[in-house]
């Protein structure tokens, strides 16, 4: 009978907790799955499961430094692919990446699922966002 | 009812020790035909299998070699481009175990054959190699004859391959990883961008390698 309450307790508590997100944490769970699923469809192929890259030929996306330094350019390097050298976690890649035809969306999707996967954790990359980056490469 | 208690685990012990004793024998892809012939005056029937032509294609240090250079090894073979945007980085990501499981071992080699010889040259080869962390003469990158390599993966590896300017690349191919016996002949076929698979790969190269080469 105890059990009983204190699950039922529990229970509420959760169901408490669950519809008190705040709306910034929705948005970014929304933004973070959907994500997901873009990733899975664009690139886990080549940059792997867990961001892990391959060997020398494909870079991770395990560099958190390197994200943060990138956040701005990350949207034009997804829309127009990126083919110039770049070092990442200390090596040196110059291998082709392809573009990725992807809306502003999908790509503020991607972005923050990468940049909060992989042990990155830098928080909401919006649609808004996304297209004033965009603009700088003139997407 | 003691008795038939008994009974049923000795079956079931029987059948658990049978299972083990087993040997796995992979089976022979491809046509076959019975061939007859005579020796010392009498009628042989003999069942011939298909088996992978020779071939002779430059690796990625520039050495020729083909099929001569694998006589009584077994091989897994796939077919691949370096500028592939699509399976191959997660086909040679799993490939990367196949190597590393077998990289000392005499007699196995893997064959990635390059379906865009156009731009895969043997410098773009063997910097696609090094990059992979691919050393030794355990996994060849070929390039040959676009004609006959893809006519080698259609007819003797049965894996579709073709240039297609729609697809990503430029190229459609099959992700198999092929395993040949020591006698050329075709005796698995795995998804290689299927990491189960591959891990049966692993096995059944084993399987394979302790398979006796006489028939």
């Amino acid at each position: 009978m105890k059990l009983k309450i204190i699950g039922s307790i529990c229970l509420i508590f959760v169901a408490l907790v669950y519809s008190c997100q705040s709306d910034a944490s929705i948005e970014f769970n929304r933004y973070y799955s959907s994500g997901n699923m873009v990733y899975q469809n664009h690139c886990q192929n080549c940059h792997g499961a867990k961001g892990e890259g391959l060997a020398d030929l494909i870079p991770p996306l395990t560099d958190t430094a390197m994200l943060k330094n990138y956040s701005i350019a990350l949207p034009c390097i997804i829309k127009t692919g990126l083919k110039a050298e770049i070092k990442v976690s200390g090596k040196s890649f110059d291998g082709e990446m392809p573009a990725a035809n992807l809306s502003p969306i999908e790509i503020a999707q991607v972005v923050t699922y990468v940049t909060n996967s992989f042990g990155n954790k830098q928080g909401l990359t919006n649609s808004d966002q996304v297209g004033v980056d965009l603009g700088k490469c003139g997407q | 009812m003691k008795q038939l208690i008994g009974g049923f685990v000795l079956v079931l012990l029987f059948g658990a020790c049978k299972s083990n004793n087993t040997v796995k024998i992979l089976p022979i892809y491809g046509s076959r035909q019975a061939v007859t012939k005579t020796v010392n005056g009498q009628q042989v029937t003999d069942t011939v299998y298909q088996t992978i032509p020779a071939f002779t294609f430059v690796n990625q240090y520039g050495d020729s070699t083909g099929s001569k250079n694998l006589q009584g090894d077994v091989y897994v073979a796939d077919f691949f481009f370096t500028t592939c945007p699509t399976i191959c980085p997660v086909m040679q990501r799993n490939m990367l175990n196949v190597y590393n499981a077998f990289k000392d071992t005499a007699g196995f080699k893997i064959i990635s054959y390059t379906i865009d010889p156009k731009h895969d040259t043997v410098p773009v080869l063997k910097k696609y190699a090094d990059k992979l962390g691919i050393s030794g003469n355990s996994w060849w990158f070929l390039r040959g004859d676009k004609d006959i390599v893809y006519d080698m993966a259609a007819k003797n590896y049965l894996v579709a391959v073709s240039q297609d300017s729609t697809a990503a690349g430029g190229y459609i191919h099959q992700g198999y990883f092929v395993l040949v016996d020591k006698q050329k002949r075709v005796r698995g076929a795995y998804d290689g961008t299927d990491m189960k698979q591959v891990n049966q790969l692993i096995d059944d190269i084993k399987t394979l390698r302790a398979e006796p080469a006489a028939k």
